[in-house]
């Protein structure tokens, strides 16, 4: 996920920080001489609150003697954080893994395990598993946890005021937020180019799937045989590009977290997203409004509807542990149902590829993953294999997003430049 | 026949403890970082010297070099602000404040260089909420007296942006300046002014004829801290606009560029070979620019003794 990403809540920084604070003094002073600590390295500081009152107590109940610290760093720094740690020594048992190549570069590095023989492991599927393995699927080094679903959150009492339908074809789409447009009270759409990574992932990633046709587009982009020039990955450009007319006044330097306010406060109708934000946005909007979902829109009624959801989550072991035993034991128990039906229920939104399916209570949550059922699922079509050079495939999409929905750039213009940037170090892509 | 003088050994012990510490925590790591930048990973992931290949991509390949002439002139820029608006405005501010008859100085005096000691994180945060076209005063302010159709989101406009947060880096440290120059006017000795006064050099044409040929020294001083700071700036930008430097890179500077190249960013992961060839760039446009200050242009100042 962004370094401004779901995870990244300004509102919420200093708190979890203080909290943080707070919790390692006390877990160091509680912790008794024969008892082992494990540390888990995470982004997620969001979800501090979670593991120290859900997930850690119910681990420590079921395995006496191995004590759990989770010690978060900010989501923005938290690359960097970690490869200086794990240089110098000093990093935790247990890493929270990025998805592909920053995870994949740790394992080649010897600094993370090889978890292959894991027990736990046989309970995912080699989809799940994909994001934590060598490009030949021979070894797997870190336990997945769970996958996010891109989608639209929309205000329900503002569809029942304007007397709205949820659309489902693009025309809908379209005529749904002229409908909005039109009443003048609220922003159709909240959001914002300022950060660059919402146009890229909550615009271009989210809706680009129906057009590239999910897996099939994104493993012939890693095959060479599609480029980005090509119809299929210049039309999302073109449609976020549309986008612009239904932005709040001055989207050019609205953040992330102002979208996510616009929203949640009841400003705004629609908000492109995904569902990582439920968790936090149920008790931010407690009750004001109920809060609804749909899928990217199709492009003609009838069509296959494409979702982005995306392996984003996972836990490894340092290989530098001085206790590999409890991490194992650790990891086994996050590879578990028991676990899988802790993590989805405590984080409403982050959905677990756990082979055993888990019930799930949140309404919004049971709805983003009712689409896999219809919907063929991809993944981030930048985040395989193609980030690996430089120029840099994702970074360049931020820019060229939110290029795109500024006006700054065309759509062809900015297929073009990726298209140049991708070409001039990936071999399948030189042909 | 004269007896040959010991060997002052005091003068090495006393200068050992600087000597070393200055040593460990910055010739080392420069040295470091110099040795870095001649060596790149192969794909095998080993380390080998590759002697100068670092700065002939950077300079050569046309996407590194791009990247690197368009942080360099935003430098350029964001320094020429500084220079055109901070120090200026310093120097009024300090005649302002010397100025005999001004009441409660020393509290403007204060108000002023306050922000200064702010951490840049509470700045950047502080004015994009201030210039937020959503829930900022900026707009707001500008519509009470009817200017309402001069705001536009600055931050977020390639065209502003860089423009905007050099001039909320002047707010945050123009107090350095005023403090240095009100520090050499006090130093003026009153006997000075009132030979000038006596001579009927006054006001305005007293300012620039006795007190600034005064306070040449120090604003030649500040002006190489200024570029010195300028060059090495990274905070504000990555508070306010984060690492890629928005919009369109609009806002990149040598300092965002280097922290992206050297710690990666996102998926992007980090080359601490190419970024340590940035970070020697960094340091010979730094030092050349030092040099020619003290060569070219500190030598030739004037110094006044009394």
């Amino acid at each position: 996920m962004g370094p401004y990403g779901p995870d990244h809540r300004e509102s919420n920084m200093t708190k979890n920080l203080r909290l943080a604070l707070l919790a390692s003094t006390v877990l160091a002073g509680t912790a008794s001489a024969q008892d082992v600590t494990l540390t888990v390295e995470s982004w997620r500081n969001d979800d501090l609150t979670i593991w120290q009152d859900t997930i850690i107590p119910a681990f420590e109940e079921a395995n006496p003697g191995i004590k759990v610290q989770f010690t978060p760093s900010a989501p923005a720094e938290y690359n960097a954080v970690l490869n200086s740690k794990l240089e110098a020594g000093s990093a935790g048992d247990l890493i929270t893994c990025r998805p592909f190549d920053a995870s994949l570069e740790l394992f080649s590095q010897g600094q993370l395990a090889d978890l292959t023989d894991l027990d736990a492991m046989s309970n995912f599927s080699d989809v799940a598993k994909s994001a934590w393995q060598t490009d030949d699927g021979s070894a797997t080094f870190c336990v997945p946890m769970a996958s996010v679903i891109h989608g639209f959150m929309y205000n329900k009492s503002i569809f029942d005021e304007l007397g709205l339908e949820v659309p489902t074809t693009n025309e809908e789409f379209y005529a749904v937020l002229d409908a909005i447009k039109e009443d003048g009270t609220y922003i159709p759409m909240a959001m914002g180019t300022a950060d660059q990574w919402e146009a890229a992932t909550m615009g271009y990633q989210n809706i680009g799937p129906t057009y590239w046709k999910g897996e099939e587009g994104r493993r012939a982009l890693i095959e060479g045989t599609q480029k980005l020039t090509d119809e299929a990955w210049v039309e999302p450009f073109r449609q976020i590009a549309r986008w612009s007319d239904y932005l709040g006044d001055g989207f050019e330097a609205q953040t992330y977290p102002d979208s996510q306010n616009l929203f949640t406060l009841g400003r705004a109708a629609i908000y492109p997203t995904g569902s990582w934000e439920i968790g936090v946005f149920t008790p931010q909007i407690d009750g004001m409004f109920e809060m609804g979902a749909f899928p990217p829109p199709v492009q003609a009624e009838g069509d296959t509807c494409y979702i982005s959801d995306h392996t984003d989550i996972a836990l490894g072991m340092n290989a530098a542990t001085e206790n590999p035993e409890a991490a194992r034991t650790f990891l086994n128990w996050v590879g578990s149902p028991e676990f899988a039906t802790l993590y989805a229920n405590a984080l409403p939104g982050f959905f677990s590829m756990n082979s055993t399916p888990v019930e799930m209570e949140d309404p919004v949550a049971q709805k983003f993953v009712s689409w896999r059922e219809n919907c063929e699922p991809t993944i981030r079509s930048t985040y395989q294999i193609l980030s690996r050079g430089t120029p840099n495939l994702e970074n360049e999409t931020w820019n060229a997003s939110a290029n795109v929905i500024n006006g700054a750039e065309t759509p062809e213009d900015a297929a073009a430049r990726l298209q140049d940037g991708l070409a001039s170090w990936y071999e399948p892509q030189q042909q | 026949m004269a007896q040959r003088k010991p060997f002052r050994w005091h003068i090495v012990v006393f200068l050992a403890p600087a000597v070393l510490v200055y040593t460990a925590i910055m010739i080392v790591p420069l040295i470091g970082t110099l040795n870095l930048s001649l060596f790149s990973l192969t794909e095998a992931g080993e380390r080998v010297f590759v002697g100068l290949q670092n700065f002939a991509t950077l300079f050569g390949d046309p996407r590194w070099s791009e990247s690197f002439w368009n942080a360099l002139i935003n430098n350029a820029w964001f320094f020429l602000i500084h220079m055109l608006v901070q120090n200026p405005i310093g120097v009024m501010l300090a005649a302002l404040l010397s100025s005999p008859r001004l009441r409660m100085a020393a509290f403007y005096r204060t108000a002023i260089f306050i922000p200064t000691i702010l951490s840049f994180v509470i700045v950047g945060f502080v004015w994009k909420l201030i210039l937020s076209p959503i829930w900022g005063i900026a707009p707001g302010m500008l519509d009470a007296v009817g200017l309402k159709s001069l705001f536009a989101p600055w931050l977020g406009k390639e065209e502003y942006a860089l423009t905007t947060l050099a001039l909320i880096s002047v707010w945050q440290f123009v107090g350095i300046p005023m403090m240095l120059i009100y520090a050499a006017m006090l130093s003026i000795p009153d006997e000075v002014i009132e030979a000038a006064e006596m001579d009927g050099v006054t006001g305005w044409s007293q300012f620039w004829k006795i007190k600034l040929p005064l306070i040449l020294p120090s604003i030649g001083i500040i002006s190489i801290l200024t570029f010195v700071g300028n060059f090495n700036a990274f905070d504000l930008v990555y508070v306010s606009q984060g690492a890629l430097a928005g919009p369109n890179y609009a806002t990149d500077i040598l300092g965002t560029f280097l922290y992206r190249t050297f710690f990666g960013f996102q998926l992007q992961l980090g080359d601490p070979h190419m970024g340590a060839a940035i970070a020697t760039a960094m340091f010979a446009i730094i030092l050349v620019g030092v040099s020619i200050y003290l060569f070219a242009i500190q030598t030739r100042l004037r110094r006044y003794q009394f």
